[in-house]
């Protein structure tokens, strides 16, 4: 390495990290970040409130709603009298599910015969409240075991055993954390590089490393240097707060996660580039690496699984970074992923940072003119 | 000789000529919000319609046959068969299939005998919550529907007890028609937020404030000329993005005009408020986009309900999501497109939003005055 | 006086309470029908003072009153009365100018039936007629002063505060505001002008100079530069190097300042030792330059700004003595060359044709209004731009095939501030002397040097951008020579900067120049271009005269004007090569 890009490399990273406001903002909005949207961030069912309207003498609707007492995912029971207030309980959503028990619900079931429940769900949430179904039928069977049981009729032999490979309790933190890794690696990587060029197209002293014997290049080299050093930092900070905080296990190889996390905020940076180097401001610099960001998230799995989207947006999404990333840091995480499944996901975004990296120095060479 | 509404009106007139001329409102105001509403419209969908498993049928004879009969006929799932799990386990690591239904030699015995504890397994990726929930839940669904069949035909018995599930306002389950009406809010939170605080940061940094500060023009008439035309021109995002939900994502409208111009209205109060004071408190433009950022899309984002439910969240983040003025909106959003005008949820968001708006605007008051220091 | 427009009474003006005031105990006033300049260095409290009289501040002590009224209180009867241009001018650059006028008349409450007269008016002032269509953002530094001016004046104010109307403006432009402003005070309005610009001072019916936030002189400039009447010289008919000239006039005792004016040597005495100090500057002159003479000059408004703070800096430059002496090397070898420079933008021709020479020991300058192809043609030679066609060399290295070698001997500095102000001037010191590949050894002592010459020891590990101003100035000489380039660019270098610092900074360029440094200079400063050994006008991106100060000045006098300011010239050569045009066309 010579003295030259020592000395540019120096700079960038002194520029980056010495003002102590500056390296604030590199570490607390990401770790704060971290912190709420891992809680936050989850598409878990817990705490909601469920209406009832029990109109059943008997004792089995009396069981269903102790039941339902007693699921941590409800923490209200609202007992409804009546129609018009599971209307009205509904549209204002003070309840996301209202469970109906008929009259002759008990007297079917001591009969032994089939007893309906009607559950009427708020679709305006109807992701939660396909979950909330799934709750309400799993007490469903249980009650009905509990039925059995007493009737002397031996219980269903078979029936589908539900396991959850690598997060056996479907803990939500166990996706999020390591998905914010890939995301806040990217949203910091991207406006580090994004603004660096532009600001010191504003501030003047662009020019005045145009006019010092500095390569193109090697211009290019010093300003990926900061951006991958934040990275790799914030990374190992949520690697730690992921292990230690949150206690998701890291089954698989912290090398591959890092070597791959390199390949990853070289394409991410790549892209950086290529905005700074289209843009002449902050502002446009801003706007520009939002503009990317926004789409990137949600194209990349995160939001929800890439295979629901139309093939056209799969396409699209074979060119987002964050895809293949997502997939390399939950599966070291959670899967222990062999190096072999890594390269699959690494090679890609080898490519990505090759083509952004390789117009960026295009586009650069050409701006500088 | 002092004519207020000429000077206001002029106001008016420069501030929607630079919208026009400025392309990164238009690219905030037209091309983010197209890109959002087409992002979640198409992109982003929380109903996991069709799933890859892999289905593992280790004696292809008998009810096991016709189980995994079953589950390839369904129309949630799209399997991959094999004898042997080994085969499969990669894939599932590598995220090619979302799980793995085994259903193993013993089921036929099993089935048929009244004693045994056997049973066949759905695993799920567990590294993708929501989609194993789906998995578990569908093959649960393949399963009752299967055992009923059996039943109707002899074999085995029904569960004692049924539910009937009713989805009101969305019985397509489509998660688009709640994705769609709350994209607007971040479109919403954009505009009102993020450009406002641009714009107004624009005139610190540019000087242009402090010429305006020196002429007769009042701080009142000079804040409400710069966030007329933003409001206005929200309510124009809203309206095109109304259109397009409607039209080209088949999002049901239920409720009235009157009472989506007056949600949104409502919302538009804390939305420019809080650009206000971002800008006002910064008065440069780049540190007033990510304060915007951070404190408008992120929030309108995570914690407004938008996606994450609410309810869900840890008891601190839930006092935060007080805060959100995106919340409010986007409840009452989901509402007057699905479910038809509820004022009686309306007005205490929409009280929500105007309180949550008057505190914006009583700090940004207090922080512009027509002074420099 | 009791006719003041504006009173200000012992204000006193801190924007922290550590901190030095940004205006000390200031009492001053403005009348009515007079240009009163507001005069001094970056820094020194005049936006300050300006943003005070407007109320858009208020004094931490004493008072003002403006109009009348008093601007804690009565802001708005202010505002509604003054015109205020404030730096940058005020316009929406995304407005057109006629929407400009339209926008501010209107804000301004001028009744409709009047604007068409006002605006025509207006526009026929500020000759802005032609470009009413025109996006403000696309109007040249001098036409955006004038828009700004028009809005400032769509309702004749009583009081008109201009903040540094004339920064990066040409002298053509300069010299239209002038009249424009002059034209206004026969009205009677008082106007502020408020300028770092020394020689504007000269041209105000009064002055409040400022220095540091304290007022140092209140009154008719006249009676400044009379302080000093009688204690100015000039050393003329120089034959030999006129910067050795002036280095040894200012070693002699009892001379306090001392500038290049042309082929001359202008000398400030001392006070009471006039006399004396005279014999010893005719003494030095007459065993170097025999032929030369000493002989009394008009004193001016900056040789009084450098006496009433105690005299310029010296004539010696460190930092040359400590620079490698080149100027043996083959003497008279060329080391800037442009060779038909032409830059054309689509089909809009920026520089066309540019050519000269610029040998080892040689100042020179490039002077022109803005947007003539200047700037142009400095970046092309400074590699910051490609050339359509035509070559540029620079130390015997073509830029287009060795543009790193070119770059590895040139040293660039700026007209806005352009190191790193998040770093520490060390950092910035290292940083140069890294990207410019000095050896460890070398880089050591280069940065010792540095230090020293400029004094920056006690700033070391201070963020540059907190630096004071001058020092700012010091630190970027120091990275544009840390490597002891052949040639040297320099880019508006003293823009704003206090007289003392661009002295400073001349002594060292001149002890450079004299170890066989080329540079190339451009430059608004008519006292900076004094300093050059060849002038390049361009104009409509042409070369329109090349040759000495003293030779372009020659060019213009004529009976009317015997003895022509290098503004004149400036200005009478740039009109003259307009008639030619339109004789031509």
């Amino acid at each position: 390495m010579g003295g030259r890009l020592r000395a540019l490399i120096a700079k960038e990273v002194l520029a980056a990290l010495r003002d102590p406001r500056s390296r604030m903002m590199l570490i607390m909005p990401p770790l704060l970040q971290l912190l709420v949207f891992s809680y936050a961030a989850t598409l878990e069912v817990t705490n909601v409130s469920i209406g009832v309207l029990n109109r059943d003498a008997g004792r089995w609707g009396v069981e269903f709603v102790e039941r339902l007492e007693g699921s941590p995912t409800f923490t209200e029971i609202v007992a409804l009298q009546g129609i018009p207030q599971i209307q009205t309980a509904i549209d204002l959503r003070q309840v996301i599910a209202v469970l109906q028990i008929g009259p002759d619900f008990s007297r079917n079931i001591e009969a032994g015969q089939p007893a309906t429940a009607q559950v009427i769900l708020d679709g305006r949430r109807s992701n939660a409240a396909q979950i909330v179904q799934g709750y309400l039928t799993v007490i469903a069977e249980q009650i009905g075991a509990t039925v059995d049981a007493e009737h002397g009729v031996q219980p269903l032999a078979v029936g589908p055993i539900d396991r959850n490979w690598f997060n056996p309790n479907l803990e939500y933190t166990w996706f999020t954390v390591p998905s914010l890794i890939g995301m806040i690696t990217l949203l910091a990587s991207l406006t580090i590089t994004g603004l660096s060029v532009a600001r010191e197209r504003e501030l003047g002293t662009f020019d005045q490393l145009m006019v010092s014997p500095l390569r193109v290049h090697e211009i290019l080299i010093g300003k990926t240097i900061p951006p991958l050093l934040v990275g790799l930092f914030q990374a190992t900070v949520f690697v730690l707060a992921a292990v230690f905080i949150f206690a998701i296990p890291l089954r698989g190889s912290l090398l591959l996660l890092y070597g791959s996390l390199l390949v990853y905020q070289a394409a991410v940076i790549g892209i950086g580039l290529f905005v700074s180097a289209l843009s002449q401001t902050q502002q446009q610099a801003f706007l520009g690496s939002f503009l990317f960001a926004v789409p990137a998230i949600l194209l990349s799995g995160f939001a929800s699984p890439v295979e629901n989207m139309p093939d056209w947006l799969q396409i699209v999404s074979l060119a987002d970074p964050l895809r293949y990333f997502l997939v390399i840091v939950k599966g070291i995480f959670l899967k222990a992923m062999s190096v072999e499944q890594v390269w699959q996901n690494t090679w890609p975004l080898a490519v990505i940072a090759i083509v952004t990296l390789g117009s960026a120095a295009l586009l650069f060479t050409k701006r500088l003119e | 000789m002092s004519m207020p509404g000429a000077r206001f009106g002029a106001l008016l007139v420069k501030e929607s000529i630079q919208i026009v001329r400025d392309p990164s409102s238009i690219l905030i105001a037209l091309v983010l919000p197209l890109i959002l509403l087409f992002l979640f419209g198409y992109g982003v969908s929380l109903d996991a319609n069709v799933v890859r498993i892999g289905l593992v049928v280790e004696q292809a004879e008998g009810p096991a046959e016709d189980l995994a009969a079953a589950f390839q006929a369904s129309r949630y799932f799209e399997v991959e068969v094999a004898s042997d799990i080994r085969a499969l386990e990669d894939d599932l690591v590598a995220g090619n299939i979302r799980g793995i239904v085994v259903i193993p030699a013993t089921f036929d015995r099993d089935f048929g005998s009244a004693d045994g504890r056997a049973a066949f397994q759905v695993i799920a990726d567990g590294s993708e919550p929501n989609t194993a929930n789906f998995v578990q839940n569908y093959a649960t669904g393949v399963w009752n529907t299967w055992l009923a069949q059996q039943t109707a035909s002899g074999q085995g018995q029904a569960p004692v007890i049924t539910l009937a599930p009713r989805f009101w306002f969305n019985p397509e389950l489509a998660s688009r028609y709640f994705l769609v009406p709350g994209s607007m809010a971040i479109v919403m939170t954009l505009i009102g937020t993020l450009l406002t605080a641009l714009v107004v940061a624009r005139e610190w940094e540019r000087g242009t404030m402090e010429a305006m500060m020196a002429t007769p023009v009042g701080i009142l008439e000079l804040l409400l000329g710069k966030l007329i035309p933003y409001f206005v021109l929200a309510l124009g995002s809203m309206a095109l993005c109304t259109f397009l939900a409607v039209t080209l994502f088949g999002v049901p409208m239920r409720g009235s005009v009157p009472a989506l111009l007056a949600i949104s209205m409502a919302f538009l109060l804390p939305a420019l408020g809080q650009g206000l004071l971002i800008s006002a408190a910064t008065k440069n433009q780049f540190v007033a986009s990510q304060a915007a950022l951070l404190s408008g899309f992120l929030p309108a984002f995570l914690l407004s309900g938008f996606i994450f439910e609410i309810d869900s969240m840890p008891t601190v983040i839930q006092w935060i999501t007080v805060i959100v003025p995106a919340r409010y909106l986007i409840a009452s959003l989901q509402t007057v497109f699905l479910a038809g005008d509820i004022w009686a949820l309306f007005l205490p968001n929409i009280g929500a939003m105007l309180l949550i708006g008057l505190v914006f605007f009583v700090l940004a008051a207090r922080s512009t005055k027509k002074r420099l220091d | 006086m009791d006719d003041a427009l504006v009173k200000v009474d012992t204000v006193t003006k801190r924007f922290d309470d550590k901190g030095l005031p940004a205006l000390d105990a200031i009492s001053a006033q403005i009348a009515a029908g007079r240009i009163t300049g507001l005069v001094g260095p970056d820094g020194a409290g005049k936006t300050t003072l300006i943003r005070l009289i407007t109320g858009l501040l208020v004094p931490s002590e004493g008072s003002i009153t403006a109009l009348g009224f008093d601007t804690k209180t009565q802001a708005k009867s202010i505002h509604a009365a003054v015109g205020y241009m404030p730096q940058r001018f005020g316009l929406y650059e995304d407005l057109s100018v006629r929407e400009n006028l339209t926008l501010y008349a209107k804000l301004r409450g001028l009744p409709p039936a009047e604007r068409a007269s006002v605006f025509e008016r207006l526009l026929h002032f500020t000759d802005l007629g032609r470009f009413t269509g025109r996006l403000a953002g696309r109007l040249s530094g001098g036409m955006k002063q004038k828009l700004g001016l028009a809005c400032a004046l769509i309702r004749t104010p009583k009081l008109l505060l201009l903040d540094e109307p004339s920064v990066g403006v040409d002298p053509i432009s300069r010299r239209e505001l002038w009249r424009m402003v002059k034209e206004l005070t026969g009205e009677g309005i008082g106007v502020v002008w408020s300028t770092a610009y020394l020689d504007e001072a000269e041209r105000c019916d009064a002055v409040i100079l400022l220095n540091e936030g304290k007022l140092l002189f209140q009154g008719s400039p006249g009676d400044m530069t009379n302080r000093i009447a009688g204690r100015v010289d000039r050393v003329v008919d120089i034959v030999g190097r006129r910067r050795q000239v002036l280095t040894k006039a200012l070693a002699v005792d009892g001379v306090i300042d001392g500038v290049i004016q042309g082929r001359a040597v202008r000398v400030v005495y001392r006070d009471g030792e006039t006399a004396a100090a005279r014999g010893r500057v005719i003494e030095m002159v007459k065993a170097n330059e025999p032929k030369a003479s000493v002989v009394p000059a008009e004193p001016r408004f900056e040789d009084a700004f450098i006496d009433a703070l105690g005299g310029g800096p010296g004539g010696r430059s460190e930092l040359a003595e400590k620079t490698t002496d080149i100027s043996g090397k083959a003497n008279g070898e060329a080391v800037i060359v442009a060779n038909g420079l032409t830059k054309r933008f689509g089909d809009f021709t920026a520089a066309q044709d540019v050519t000269f020479t610029i040998p080892r020991g040689e100042i020179f300058g490039l002077l022109g209004p803005n947007g003539a192809g200047k700037s142009t043609s400095f970046k092309m030679l400074c590699g910051l731009l490609t050339p359509t066609s035509g070559d540029g060399t620079v130390a015997g290295f073509d830029l287009r095939r060795a543009a790193a070698e070119a770059r590895n001997r040139l040293g660039y500095m700026a007209q806005k501030f352009s190191l790193y102000g998040d770093l520490s001037v060390r950092q910035n010191l290292e940083f140069f002397a890294g990207v410019y590949g000095l050896s460890r050894k070398r880089k050591r002592e280069r940065i010792e040097t540095m230090i020293e010459t400029f004094d920056l020891a006690r700033f070391l590990g201070t963020n540059t951008k907190d630096l004071p101003l001058g020092f700012k100035q010091r630190l970027a000489l120091a990275c544009a020579v840390m490597h002891e380039p052949e040639a040297l660019f320099l880019d508006e270098p003293t823009s704003g900067v206090d007289p003392i610092t661009r002295r400073e900074f001349w002594t060292h360029i001149n002890g450079l120049v004299e170890r066989g440094v080329a540079v190339l200079v451009t430059t608004h400063f008519m006292d900076e271009a004094e300093y050059c050994d060849r002038i390049a006008l361009i104009y409509r991106s042409r070369t329109i005269a090349t040759g000495s100060p003293d030779a372009l000045k020659a060019r213009v006098a004529n009976p009317s004007m015997p003895d022509p300011s290098l503004e004149d010239a400036f200005i009478k050569l740039v009109e003259n090569s307009e008639m030619d045009q339109e004789a031509a066309a």
